[in-house]
């Protein structure tokens, strides 16, 4: 019965307090209509995601959320400063494959998001299987650093969150 | 508007437009299409960011309101530049990579993007069109 009503707990309640952000303003109207989209939304796109993602530590979130912020402000500056100054001759860009420790889709895209976000590094394709991800750098001397730094700073966080 | 507010404002517009024009001229300098994606999908988030902080504390300073609709905006341009780079990746390497140009990510299985076409076969390997136009415009680099 709850499965029914409320299929994705986490997508009500972020739909309910992205309506309210969005009107700007707590009146009874909003809160009305925010709850209405909090209940259909979920109900309606629930043949698309018959599975609940778990979250076995989301305390961790906020400091993941953190981490990244801080390493997408280093990563414009880092880009700006290669666009800028680096000649085109001594450019590295190299094909970075990083193998996957996380299972659950929802961890890899958001892992994949990461990397697309943060310094000179663009998540282009997924392994057949899953377990892989190929990854776009702008400049890396030593590629196999690359791969260690997502595996250690991101993907080990969202190891935690996720699983 | 208190000057501390003048002076914040214009700090971030400033930092806004000098990141969104590294950006766009990233597109210029950068060799080839791949290294290109960097630049824009980078550079121009600090680019946004920074006028959108602008902008919440322009509306703090002169109305006294908490707007919070730029909160919104910084999450729904996280939540989509990603994709749009991956699908401009995507394209990349239907194009102009064969999996043989790329690494393997691990002994007997190749990435998801090769596989839904058969077996290690790219869009420019499509035979010509029989009217004459080949499957794929060459675009000059």
């Amino acid at each position: 019965m709850r499965a029914r009503f409320l299929p994705h707990p986490l997508l009500s309640l972020t739909l309910f307090l992205v309506w309210l952000l969005l009107v700007n303003s707590i009146s009874l109207n909003s809160i009305v209509f925010a709850a209405i989209l909090g209940l259909v939304v979920p109900m309606i796109t629930q043949p698309y995601w018959p599975d609940m993602p778990r979250l076995s530590k989301p305390m961790a979130i906020p400091a993941y959320v953190l981490i990244v912020l801080y390493d997408i402000v280093m990563a414009n500056i880092q880009v700006a400063m290669i666009v800028l100054f680096k000649p085109k001759s001594r450019l590295q860009p190299a094909w970075v494959c990083v193998p996957l420790d996380l299972r659950t889709p929802e961890a890899i895209t958001v892992l994949a998001g990461t990397i697309t976000l943060t310094p000179g590094t663009v998540s282009c394709d997924l392994a057949e299987d899953g377990h892989a991800v190929l990854v776009h750098c702008l400049h890396a001397p030593d590629p196999a650093a690359v791969r260690d730094d997502i595996k250690s700073r991101y993907e080990r966080r969202l190891k935690e969150i996720f699983e | 508007m208190p000057f501390w507010a003048e002076i914040t404002v214009t700090l971030f517009l400033v930092i806004a437009g000098l990141f969104g024009l590294v950006g766009s001229y990233g597109l210029v300098r950068l060799p080839d299409p791949m290294t290109r994606l960097h630049a824009p999908t980078k550079a121009t988030t600090l680019g946004v960011g920074g006028a959108l902080i602008a902008s919440m504390v322009f509306f703090y300073a002169t109305e006294g309101r908490v707007s919070t609709h730029e909160l919104l905006i910084t999450v729904f341009l996280f939540l989509t530049s990603p994709i749009t780079a991956l699908f401009i990746a995507k394209v990349h390497l239907h194009q102009r990579e064969t999996p043989d140009d790329l690494p393997t990510p691990a002994e007997g299985t190749g990435w998801a993007g090769f596989a839904a076409e058969g077996p290690a076969r790219g869009v420019r390997d499509f035979p010509p069109d029989p009217a004459g136009d080949t499957a794929t415009p060459e675009i000059s680099r």
